[in-house]
């Protein structure tokens, strides 16, 4: 059996987890202050620099009206010409602790408005990211994430990789 | 239910957990795989049904033996879910990571000091 794809591969540091049936969350810790990693979500220029998303894309447009209700617009473009905009409005700016805002994709692909939190917490001169992305259904959350699922398995998602973990551990023991 | 659901709700089980970890060291018939178990066999054919019905596992033709097989592929999917999820943000956080280690930088004259 091929191991390639399996989580123990993947960097200790990023966890995916998807704490309800309507959510996921993702924790990293920056080596860096809170108020510089908060900066970094929030002024064009800085975000331009490493929120382009996956292979071949990056953000071409950002703009930013960091005050409650104010604006985003974010704009990626492929390499190959295709573009791929989201809109949203802020919520709640608690600089440099928090941030809550609105995202909806043009081509509305992740099933209505997300909501999308974003925790900084001080951990002695580091910076503990929490991001939970808030779906309008279930039925959203998994679309978004490519498959289309159904059925209460938020439990399981959030279990896999330790599952995943044993079973490579196992393996390892046979080797 | 589809494959992913299927899947899932197939790991959801300890004992089926066991049984994929003991197939990922090579091929085992029902009875090398009840041993470790305190369980019967129909028990543990039961648990065999839902992983062969998830596409995790198959059955050998050999009518006595029948040995079961890890089939990877289901298992490798279901993880490619959050993985693609991980990955993105894996690449973005990176290229984070190189950021903030600019600004800080930026920060100490000289840029040099740690």
């Amino acid at each position: 059996m091929s191991t390639t794809s399996l989580p123990g591969s993947t960097v200790a540091t990023l966890t995916v987890t998807t704490p309800s049936d309507r959510e996921v969350q993702i924790t990293r810790v920056f080596d860096a202050p809170r108020p510089m990693v908060f900066d970094c979500w929030t002024i064009p220029e800085l975000l331009k620099g490493w929120l382009h998303g996956p292979d071949g894309w990056r953000l071409a447009v950002c703009e930013i009206d960091l005050r409650v209700g104010g604006a985003t617009r974010y704009v990626w473009q492929h390499r190959d010409g295709q573009v791929m905009g989201m809109s949203g409005a802020y919520r709640e700016i608690v600089r440099p602790s928090r941030l809550v805002a609105t995202e909806l994709f043009d081509e509305d692909w992740t099933g209505g408005e997300t909501v999308g939190t974003v925790v900084f917490t001080e951990q002695t001169g580091k910076t503990l990211l929490t991001q939970t992305v808030l779906y309008a259904s279930q039925a959203a959350r998994d679309g978004a994430l490519g498959t289309g699922m159904t059925g209460g398995m938020a439990e399981s998602y959030a279990q896999l990789d330790a599952h995943l973990a044993s079973l490579q551990a196992a393996a390892r023991g046979a080797a | 239910m589809n494959q992913l659901d299927a899947t899932f709700a197939a790991l959801a089980d300890p004992t089926r957990r066991a049984i994929l970890a003991r197939l990922i060291q090579g091929d085992a018939s029902v009875m090398e795989l009840a041993e470790p178990f305190a369980m019967s066999q129909p028990s543990i054919s039961k648990h065999l049904k839902v992983l062969e019905n998830a596409g995790l596992i198959s059955r050998g033709r050999d009518a006595q033996r029948r040995p079961c097989r890890l089939e990877a592929k289901p298992l490798a999917e279901a993880n490619d879910w959050l993985e693609r999820y991980r990955k993105i943000w894996e690449g973005n956080f990176t290229r984070l990571d190189a950021l903030l280690g600019a600004l800080k930088a930026e920060k100490t004259p000289g840029g040099s000091e740690q």
